[in-house]
């Protein structure tokens, strides 16, 4: 029920723009479904694997990097954007999965950060590439008649890659794959001894939650026209953990409400008359990075399945 | 059905297993017995897979498996218990049982089909609930099961992911006394149609159940034989009488 | 001549390591003993540098500034600990991540509103001014200074770890923390002392980094997952680990930064070396790291269990 209502929601966000003429919102909801396809994709290893990975959002990096990098070689074409992006992000995962998964606990948490940072770095010293400042793309990822420059278009397209992984995701978690997954988050050793090679299907999840993230960087630099090593900093790593854990880990949909929830009161806290008495609106609205902080840390110390996880019922 | 020959552990400068020669017979239950601190538990560590030895060959069912990971050890047939019950909480008492079915039913990387509408996964985990007397309980969600209900599923897993061999590590551990007569009865049933290795502190149990008992002291065995000969045994005797003489 | 300037290099790697140790010996031993992931130890570094700074522009005493760094810090660290962080030690790792997550937000929006957002500089003491010679190598008089500090720091933990009966529970609740609860001891308790010291410590290394970079909202987080790779690095809950932990990716930071460029000029192209030199000095130490948990995922000096 919630989920429909939410996906109802998404989908009459562009004639509702229209009719107001805010064409801002358009990009704002496009961009909560980009960043809460990331944090799906993230939580295929966080909440349904047990895998804390703190270094997602390299993998965004990579989708969205594989945009800038062919744009500024003349290659325009939306299918040779997205092979580059998914090969190069399947080639990456595998190997940095492969190492990671020789840890656990925070040995992990802290290895997937090692690598999203030295990813990062080499973002920035891609000099030809723009460096620190990142790279402007001269135009969008070409798919014949389907013009993503028209922003309508775009948002649908976003809209329907995020059905697709929705829907796939909520097939996977029950299959016999996510089974095995669930069971090796629940007790590993045991998995093992029942007979699965439980490494290697954790590298599948880990892969193919780090090409969920992919598609979304590939997204985002289509939407922004614009990729930075920005886009990979670990802050963005933390955040889609937080969305993830702010919506529900249990939940397939659950990270895309924690990323409306993240986004959304950010936009509020900037954008919004809250009613609040001069100089305390203003405070609030000059530091609402502080208050988005103290949300954080009350959904952290007080609220155990996230929001949408308290409102739907749980996947198993 | 398994060998263990010349099997050597060492912690630091302490031997955890030493020495230790073993012969299992196909289709006998033989039981595990010594004093805390004999190496039990590094034994079956080392059995299962999750603790390798220094030296000496795990031989089962005429292959060598020394230096296999534990999930192909479970596939060619070696199933475990564990001391303390280590179901999958999360899950319903059918999703557990589907697990171990699953797992020696081809590969699991199938991402689109439900696991719990295949057929040839719920068939056989329904069986073997059936088997331990859970079918009634087999919807609800393992957090609510009764401690002894978890050990019977334990059980059915064990079953259903039809072992040729089943190490039972001190199943009888935190059972009321009903519990674990019922459990003893229902390893005699089990007697004989596959090859079981007991560990067990309950010494009733082990004298009614075993066909042939090994004694664990320091790591090496002290002795082996029958229930009868091992009482009589007067090494054993000192061994226990010495450290816990309210065992016997 | 350039043996002069590697020696430099390795004294200044020395240096960072020092800062990195002073950051990281607390939260290793909040790792070790509660399993507890907090991010937000770099807050507290940043939070002592504005209390050191304060009291120093206030007084003019580098002392009285120590006293006010490494004093304010343990004192925010207990009221943390107290209020926040004791409530997340018997969950997951992921709400750990997100709790502290959450606290650097918060904190860095405090120095701002506290001290602006805006750099804040102080001045390297002036009995510290200047330069030492060093058989020839002439070397900055304060940077010798923190070594000095870094070390003495080092000496002092050693002893109360391995000589008094405080170190005899630290060291057995990094090791089977269940124990020392079976002991009787109150875990809780313990843990707020240690998790005290570690703040009182970062705080401290804030205040001796202050006067060689700049004072801003935000300068904890570079530095602290710079920290992380020491902890991870050297081993988990293991004082020893972060001591060498953290000089080894100093020196290789600090080393590599310097000279990896001019190395990678002479084995490839000029402009291939411009463009890959400066990416792969800030890479090493997370090469480093990952090359070490590939091998050895627990670490360099891994506490030994039971």
């Amino acid at each position: 029920m919630a989920a429909t209502a939410i996906l109802l929601a998404l989908a009459a966000v562009p004639p509702l723009c229209a009719a107001l003429a805010q064409p801002y919102y358009l990009t704002l909801f496009a961009r909560v479904m980009i960043l809460g396809l990331a944090a799906m994709g993230l939580n295929l290893v966080l909440g349904f694997g047990g895998l804390v990975s703190f270094g997602h959002a390299m993998y965004i990096g990579v989708g969205a990097y594989a945009v800038g990098i062919l744009d500024a070689h003349g290659v325009t074409g939306g299918l040779f954007h997205l092979a580059a992006a998914l090969a190069a992000g399947a080639a990456l995962a595998c190997f940095v999965g492969t190492v990671c998964l020789l840890t656990r606990g925070i040995a992990f948490i802290m290895i997937t950060l090692a690598f999203a940072q030295m990813v990062f770095f080499l973002a920035v010293g891609l000099k030809e590439y723009g460096g620190d400042d990142g790279l402007s793309i001269s135009a969008r990822s070409a798919f014949g008649p389907l013009h993503l420059d028209d922003p309508t278009i775009l948002y649908y397209a976003i809209f329907a890659v995020l059905l697709l992984t929705l829907l796939a995701g909520h097939r996977l978690v029950h299959s016999r794959f996510g089974m095995v997954l669930r069971g090796a988050k629940l007790n590993e050793r045991r998995m093992a001894a029942l007979g699965f090679p439980v490494r290697r299907y954790q590298l599948t999840a880990y892969v193919i939650s780090a090409l969920v993230c992919v598609l979304s960087g590939f997204l985002l630099a289509n939407l922004t026209r614009f990729v930075s090593p920005a886009y990979m900093q670990w802050q963005v790593s933390g955040e889609l953990i937080v969305m993830a854990v702010l919506g529900g880990t249990a939940t397939v949909l659950g990270p895309l409400v924690g990323a409306a929830i993240l986004l959304l009161i950010e936009e509020a806290l900037a954008a919004f008359a809250m009613g609040l008495p001069v100089g305390v609106e203003e405070f609030v609205r000059d530091h609402r990075l502080g208050a988005l902080g103290l949300l954080i840390v009350l959904a952290a110390v007080g609220m155990r399945r996230g929001v949408y996880g308290a409102l739907a019922p749980s996947a198993h | 059905m398994l060998r263990l020959e010349d099997l050597v552990k060492h912690y630091g400068g302490l031997a955890a297993t030493d020495h230790l020669c073993l012969e299992i017979a196909a289709g006998e239950l033989h039981a595990i017995i010594g004093p805390n601190g004999a190496g039990k538990s590094t034994l079956i560590g080392q059995l299962s897979g999750e603790i390798r030895p220094d030296q000496g060959r795990i031989v089962f069912d005429g292959r060598d498996i020394t230096r296999e990971p534990v999930h192909r050890r479970a596939l060619a047939g070696l199933g475990r218990s564990y001391q303390i019950s280590s179901v999958f909480t999360e899950f319903s008492a059918l999703e557990n049982v589907i697990l171990a079915v699953q797992a020696r039913s081809g590969h699991s990387f199938r991402f689109w089909r439900r696991a719990n509408t295949e057929t040839q996964l719920v068939q056989p985990a329904q069986a073997a609930l059936a088997a331990v007397g859970l079918s009634d309980l087999a919807q609800r969600s393992v957090a609510s099961l009764a401690h002894g209900e978890r050990r019977q599923l334990e059980i059915a897993m064990t079953l259903a992911s039809k072992p040729k061999l089943l190490l039972l590590d001190e199943p009888m551990a935190g059972m009321s006394q009903a519990e674990s007569a019922e459990l003893t009865q229902r390893l005699a049933t089990l007697k004989g149609s596959l090859t079981i290795v007991l560990v067990e502190h309950d010494m009733d149990t082990v004298f009614a159940l075993a066909d042939r008992v090994t004694v664990l002291v320091a790591g090496r065995t002290i002795a082996t034989g029958t229930g009868a000969e091992i009482r009589a045994d007067p090494g054993v005797r000192q061994a226990y009488l010495g450290e816990q003489e309210e065992s016997w | 001549m350039s043996v002069i300037v590697l020696l430099t290099q390795l004294l200044n790697g020395v240096q960072l390591g020092v800062l990195l140790f002073l950051l990281s010996a607390g939260l290793t031993l909040v790792f070790g003993i509660m399993n507890f992931i907090n991010l937000s130890h770099g807050s507290l570094y940043m939070l002592g540098a504005y209390f050191g700074a304060a009291a120093y522009t206030a007084t003019g005493s580098f002392l009285l500034a120590v006293v006010a760094a490494t004093g304010g810090s343990l004192l925010l660290g207990l009221i943390v600990e107290r209020v926040a962080l004791a409530r997340l030690y018997a969950r997951e790792h992921l709400d750990q991540v997100l709790a502290t997550f959450g606290l650097i937000l918060i904190f860095n929006e405090v120095a701002r509103v506290t001290w602006g957002p805006s750099s804040v500089y102080i001045d390297v003491p002036g009995t510290l001014v200047g330069a030492v010679d060093l058989l020839g190598l002439s070397y900055p008089r304060y940077r010798l200074f923190i070594i000095g500090v870094g070390v003495a720091v080092a000496v002092a933990l050693y002893l109360l770890i391995h000589r008094t009966r405080l170190g005899m529970l630290i060291r057995a609740g990094a090791s089977v923390p269940t124990m020392v609860g079976a002991l009787g001891v109150n875990l809780a308790r313990l843990n707020a002392l240690v998790f005290a010291l570690g703040a009182a410590l970062a705080g401290l290394a804030g205040l001796l980094a202050a006067p060689l970079m700049s004072v801003q909202p935000g300068m904890g987080e570079p530095i602290l997952i710079v920290a992380l790779v020491v902890i991870v690095t050297g081993g988990i809950g293991s004082i020893r680990g972060a001591f060498y932990g953290a000089l080894i990716v100093g020196i290789v930071d600090t080393v590599g930064r310097a000279f990896l460029p001019e190395l990678l000029r002479l084995m490839l192209s000029p402009s291939l070396a411009r463009a890959a030199g400066p990416a792969l000095a800030s890479m090493l130490i997370y090469l480093v790291m990952a090359g070490v948990l590939a091998l050895r995922p627990q670490g360099l000096f891994p506490v030994k269990h039971g």
